[in-house]
């Protein structure tokens, strides 16, 4: 039972990362194109932590330490995505999406 | 003499935590270190703390979560569908949300928040700090799209920690 | 099983790699090749827990937070510099 719940985790966390660098290869512009690393590739990464702390908490020991990399990648990946987005609109890469009026800045 | 002592009664115990989670051994041993790292680093960091955070509603807090990681999880079954099925006749769109929250820390959260659920991912605060631009990935409806991120995220967030 | 999974996940991981690396590559501007290296970090995350699972050793937890970690800055240092040509104020 465990083992089919490893395997799952395992190819869904594969499955996700794949689609996310698919989406970082495949769509047309950059700001499309950071919805697949946040979102796809920190939800596969996290399944695959996940996975990895299952499979060491089946012995004596229990093992969650991968939950730290999981919480820390579901919080930096965000912020990472919001300043490439911030740089991306700062330099105005061309966009599919009408753009935003342009502000004054500081 | 408490406040100094103790600035941030909240941090003290997620630290402890995280401590224990590192070395990854649950002991009393572990615990008690944890709990002085605990202590510590709030005392000698609180000049980078720059306000304190307090936590009205515990329970509606727990509710968010809850929601936002089942939202993740449905974003990301879409997010995987959009890509791989047509990625050519996305709508892309810059959207506009008004803030109502003031404080720092839940328009960190709610950025974040926006980030990780549906299809959107934000991008500027304006100067002010009364807009938040939003990036969505494929959307036919941008007002729908604001009340809902409106509604489901930023309303809890501004009961916990602001009212 | 597992060891199915594992070879599956492997295959997929490896490709999302070779796919970021086309991006990282191909540009065509900065903040692209930005986000494929980010993309890199966290797919090496999946690579290392993968193999860690595989040769069943916890060795390589602390790598894996360590690219977590590092990861984080560069991308937070190469953005900082796109915005203001500067990374430390």
């Amino acid at each position: 039972m465990l083992e089919y719940l490893l395997a799952f985790l395992i190819i869904a966390g594969g499955a996700f990362t794949f689609i996310g660098s698919l989406g970082l290869a495949r769509l047309r512009d950059f700001y499309s194109r950071l919805h697949g690393p946040t979102k796809a590739t920190t939800l596969g990464v996290g399944c695959v932590l996940i996975a990895s702390a299952v499979y060491f908490s089946r012995g004596e020991a229990a093992s969650f330490h991968e939950i730290l990399i999981t919480l820390f990648l579901f919080i930096t990946a965000p912020v990472s995505a919001h300043l490439m987005a911030k740089a991306a609109l700062h330099l105005k890469l061309a966009s599919l999406a009408e753009r935003p009026e342009p502000r004054e800045r500081d | 003499m408490i406040q100094r002592l103790l600035p941030h009664p909240l941090l003290t115990p997620i630290l402890a935590l995280v401590w224990m989670l590192l070395a990854n051994e649950f002991s009393a041993g572990h615990a008690v270190l944890g709990l002085v790292l605990g202590w510590a680093i709030p005392v000698f960091t609180l000049r980078f703390w720059p306000e304190p955070t307090r936590i009205h509603r515990p329970l509606t807090l727990l509710r968010f979560i809850v929601v936002v990681l089942f939202d993740i999880l449905i974003a990301n079954l879409a997010v995987a569908k959009l890509i791989v099925s047509r990625p050519r006749r996305l709508q892309p769109a810059f959207v506009e949300i008004p803030l109502a929250v003031r404080s720092d820390l839940a328009i960190s959260l709610l950025a974040n928040t926006i980030s990780l659920t549906p299809g959107t991912v934000s991008a500027e605060l304006s100067p002010e700090r009364d807009r938040l631009l939003v990036h969505a990935l494929h959307v036919t409806d941008t007002e729908a799209l604001v009340a809902t991120i409106k509604s489901r995220y930023e309303a809890p967030l501004k009961e916990v920690f602001e009212e | 099983m597992i060891d199915t999974a594992l070879t599956i996940a492997f295959t997929l991981v490896g490709l999302a790699v070779a796919l970021s690396f086309w991006r990282l590559l191909r540009g065509p501007d900065a903040p692209d090749r930005i986000l494929a290296l980010d993309t890199l970090y966290v797919n090496t995350i999946a690579l290392l827990v993968l193999f860690g699972i595989q040769i069943d050793s916890n060795l390589y937890f602390e790598a894996a937070l360590l690219i977590a970690l590092m990861g984080f800055v560069g991308t937070v240092a190469l953005c900082k510099y796109l915005l203001r040509g500067d990374i430390i104020e």
